[in-house]
């Protein structure tokens, strides 16, 4: 059990206390409602390259990075296709430096060119390091546009191409903070060896008169339900072939999300897991394969992966691939699997939560989502979950109409 | 209104007192130690089962690390998938890893389920066999994930480096081919693990909110086992090290490349050296953190790189100072000239008072953050164990940090940081 409080500020940012007395040190998070999907078909990208320049000074703060070093502090922050996150992590007696830095970016940056220009080519070479200069690099580029067509998870959170990194102008940025980056359209979370007093009085202090900014009305296209099967086939210049198939599944939000975390648990996670035992060890049809899901806030995908021995054709791999997904959308799994996936999914709960930083920033975004507290009820929903539901939803997952399958194929 | 200008009174860090929470220590019958730090609020532990088993010992390139991989993958009662379900079975992992000089079978859980685990990492202990189908697949598989790999220049460009630095024979130097995997019999792996794990010299590591019994336990699981203690004395197997004369490589891994993989290193003495931790200070100066000269620098003045560190290779016998970046293809020259710049400036001019503060500072906080929670305990007493220091190692470094002078660092630099003495390696 995760205590926390919550309060508000009277310009609508949300405030969530987490106090934990066993630790000498303080995480302050703050978690922004903007992500990949946000942005403009024409400027993707934008949003991660925005998460950098977010370093690049604040209006009254020439240097986000030395100040927080001096207060004996680390941060970081990440962008997905759903939200933008930054957190601080320092010694909990210097936590309002955090306070100090953290409301200057939310009030205002500094709009710097040679920190755009500079942010820009360290964007590209991210770009490249990850997707370019990489053997398998792309799939996911083809992936995500095979398998959606109109909501913006079509496109990766890196972008869609560098061109778009490289053409990003100042004003974009600016147009782009005032927009999202406002107390409005955030979520604060303090957590460590702080008491909720203090942070009332610090986030009162330091954020209460950042103007609210104007709530952001979130109208994305609605991605329509895929009616026939889609295949791609993709020659590249990797050692090995490659398959991955894709199923549109249900929301973070919908009970069917829990079943489809168990049931991408019972196919694809562990040595235990079915394909690994049926496709690796017994059939020797593939060196790696893997089962997982993109956990995002809107209808995500499922998502099965495997590298392929040398030699085995792409069709014989898919079509042993389908006899498992039969399987599991025969019959309802037994009981020992069922206890077994759900146990997993107790210990990883458990484990993940060990870390103070990692306590706040799920706090932030079960609010975002809609409840902090889905923090603390989580366990429960998916140990609620039965081997019947599951089986009704990997049917409705596993519909031949509802998969999209890439054969990334070596051409050497 | 708040006055935004002006930052908020700190407490410097290097006031802090910082305290590495202590041990229990205990001995098993067969005189195995178990350190034990029991921490924590949740019910989480880790066992970690430490060997005298990396590849230092080997006689044939790759035997450690298949003998570690496939230790899990049968014995005379199970085959792989129950070995495996058991353990997922009750939500935990047991995982194992093999270094140069130890290798690893650490397993983590809720407490709740450790005696049904315990007997179970005794039973492979015990009675792993080493299946001949297994090990077929874990050559095949391992054959391919090096072809993909061999296609990445960070990887040709980690393997390179440290070739140079040590030599192609040396523990440290040495690296995996297509044949070396396909010379690999069965008989190799199970003598190994007969010598270096069932009856070699082991040390336990327990961390979490530990199980009132878990002593009792191990004693119970482990204890009659013919495990050697971690310091009994055993023949000393010596490599030398020869590292390469040739100091600068350019390699073209692929024509088409959009990146260069860049390593520049030297050979750097051990943790017993009086040098290494005042160094590790210079060295978080130089390329240890984001506020780093390199990354400030190369990165966040120039966009050479998404990031650019330096760090010393965690080994026992000796290490090396490394500086390892990605950058755009043409712009690898221009990076090495920087890293050189930084260099230079550092062995002509002292550090001022203000950034030795900060890397002071961010030292210590970072310390403080790592100190939190069981398992990064447990980690730095393992690093401290396994490298025969004790823990005044851990205070005179957090001393060192709060007291080393720019003066002792602009000596270091001197001594060096002196581009000449350093490999330079750009793999494309």
């Amino acid at each position: 059990m995760v205590h926390f409080e919550k309060f508000q500020l009277d310009n609508g940012l949300r405030v969530i206390v987490h106090e934990d007395a066993s630790t000498p040190m303080a995480v302050l998070n703050v978690l922004y409602d903007v992500g990949a999907k946000d942005e403009n078909p024409e400027q993707t990208g934008f949003a991660h390259l925005f998460e950098h320049l977010m370093f690049g000074g604040s209006v009254n703060i020439e240097d986000f990075e030395s100040p927080l070093q001096i207060a004996g502090g680390e941060n970081n922050a990440f962008t997905t296709n759903d939200f933008t996150n930054y957190y601080v992590q320092l010694p909990a007696e210097n936590i309002e430096t955090a306070f100090w830095l953290e409301s200057d970016r939310m009030l205002s940056l500094a709009f710097s060119e040679k920190s755009l220009e500079v942010q820009r080519k360290v964007v590209c070479e991210e770009y490249k390091e990850h997707y370019i200069n990489k053997p398998y690099g792309d799939v996911w580029f083809k992936m995500r546009e095979l398998a959606y067509k109109e909501h913006p998870y079509r496109w990766m959170t890196i972008g869609k191409e560098l061109s778009h990194i490289e053409n990003a102008k100042l004003s974009d940025v600016k147009n782009f903070f005032f927009k999202h980056y406002c107390p409005i359209n955030a979520v604060l979370v303090v957590a460590g060896n702080i008491k909720t007093a203090q942070v009332k009085e610090l986030a009162e202090k330091w954020f209460g008169d950042i103007p609210s900014g104007e709530k952001y009305e979130r109208h994305l296209p609605k991605e329509p339900k895929q009616t026939e099967a889609r295949k791609l086939e993709v020659k590249a210049d990797v050692p090995l072939d490659v398959l991955v198939k894709a199923y549109h599944m249900a929301s973070r939000t919908e009970d069917g999300y829990y079943f489809a975390e168990l049931i991408t648990e019972v196919l694809g996670s562990g040595n235990s897991s079915r394909l690994y035992q049926s496709l690796v060890k017994e059939k020797k049809l593939f060196s790696s394969i893997d089962c997982h899901h993109t956990g995002s806030s809107d209808a995500g995908l499922l998502v099965i992966e495997g590298r392929l021995i040398k030699g085995v054709g792409i069709k014989e791999a898919d079509e042993a691939v389908e006899e498992e997904i039969k399987k599991i959308t025969a019959n309802v799994i037994e009981e020992k699997e069922l206890i077994k996936v759900k146990n997993k999914t107790e210990a990883a709960i458990v484990f993940e939560d060990m870390s103070v930083m990692n306590r706040a920033a799920s706090l932030a975004i079960y609010e975002l989502l809609g409840d902090a507290n889905m923090m603390n009820t989580e366990l429960a929903k998916y140990q609620s979950v039965t081997a019947e539901q599951m089986l009704v939803e990997s049917r409705k997952i596993f519909d031949e109409k509802n998969s999209n399958t890439l054969y990334y194929l070596s051409n050497n | 209104m708040v006055d935004r200008l002006i930052a908020p009174k700190i407490t410097d860090a290097v006031d802090f007192t910082l305290k590495l929470p202590s041990y229990q220590k205990h001995l098993l019958k067969n005189g195995v130690e178990v350190y034990a730090i029991n921490l924590g609020e949740l019910d989480t532990l880790m066992v970690n089962f430490v060997f005298s088993a990396g590849n230092w010992f080997e006689e044939k390139n790759l035997v450690a690390a298949t003998t570690s991989y496939l230790l899990k993958s049968g014995t005379s009662k199970k085959n792989a998938f129950e070995i495996n379900e058991h353990f997922e079975y009750y939500g935990s992992s047991l995982s194992r890893s093999c270094h140069n000089e130890t290798a690893d079978i650490t397993l983590h859980c809720l407490g709740k389920y450790a005696n049904e685990l315990l007997p179970a990492i005794a039973e492979l202990i015990n009675d792993a066999t080493f299946p001949q189908e297994e090990l077929d697949i874990y050559k095949k598989n391992s054959q391919q994930r090096l072809q993909v790999s061999l296609k990445k220049s960070e990887f040709v460009a980690s393997r390179l480096i440290d070739a140079y630095l040590f030599g192609e024979k040396h523990p440290y130097g040495k690296y995996s081919s297509f044949n070396d995997y396909a010379s690999l019999q069965r008989d190799d792996a199970a003598n190994f693990f007969k010598q270096y794990y069932q009856n070699g010299r082991c040390v336990i590591f327990v961390a979490g909110k530990l199980p009132d019994n878990i002593i009792e336990e191990l004693d119970k699981n482990f204890g009659s086992f013919p495990l050697k203690p971690w310091n009994t004395a055993v023949e000393n197997i010596e490599h030398d090290i020869i590292p390469a004369i040739e100091k600068k490589y350019n390699v073209i891994n692929d024509e088409n490349g959009v990146q260069g993989s860049i390593r520049i290193a030297r050979e750097f003495p051990n943790r017993h050296h009086p040098d290494f931790q005042k160094a590790g200070v210079l060295n978080n100066i130089f390329g240890g953190y984001f506020g780093s000269r390199l990354m400030a620098n190369i990165r966040e003045d120039k966009g050479y790189t998404y990031g650019i560190h330096s760090y010393f290779m965690n080994n026992i016998q000796q290490s090396a100072w490394m500086i390892s970046t990605e950058a755009g293809k043409d712009v690898c020259r221009a990076t090495i000239e920087e890293v050189h710049n930084e260099m230079e400036s550092l062995r002509d001019e002292l550090i001022d008072e203000e950034e030795l503060q900060t890397a002071r500072n961010f030292m210590i906080g970072t310390i403080l953050g790592d100190l939190d929670g069981p398992f990064h305990v447990a980690g730095r007493w393992k690093n401290i164990i396994l490298n025969n220091l004790d823990e005044n190692y851990f205070y005179n470094g957090v001393n060192i940090i709060k007291t080393v002078t720019a003066e002792e660092l602009k000596a270091l630099a001197e001594k060096y940081l002196k581009p000449e003495d350093f490999y330079e390696l750009v793999v494309v």
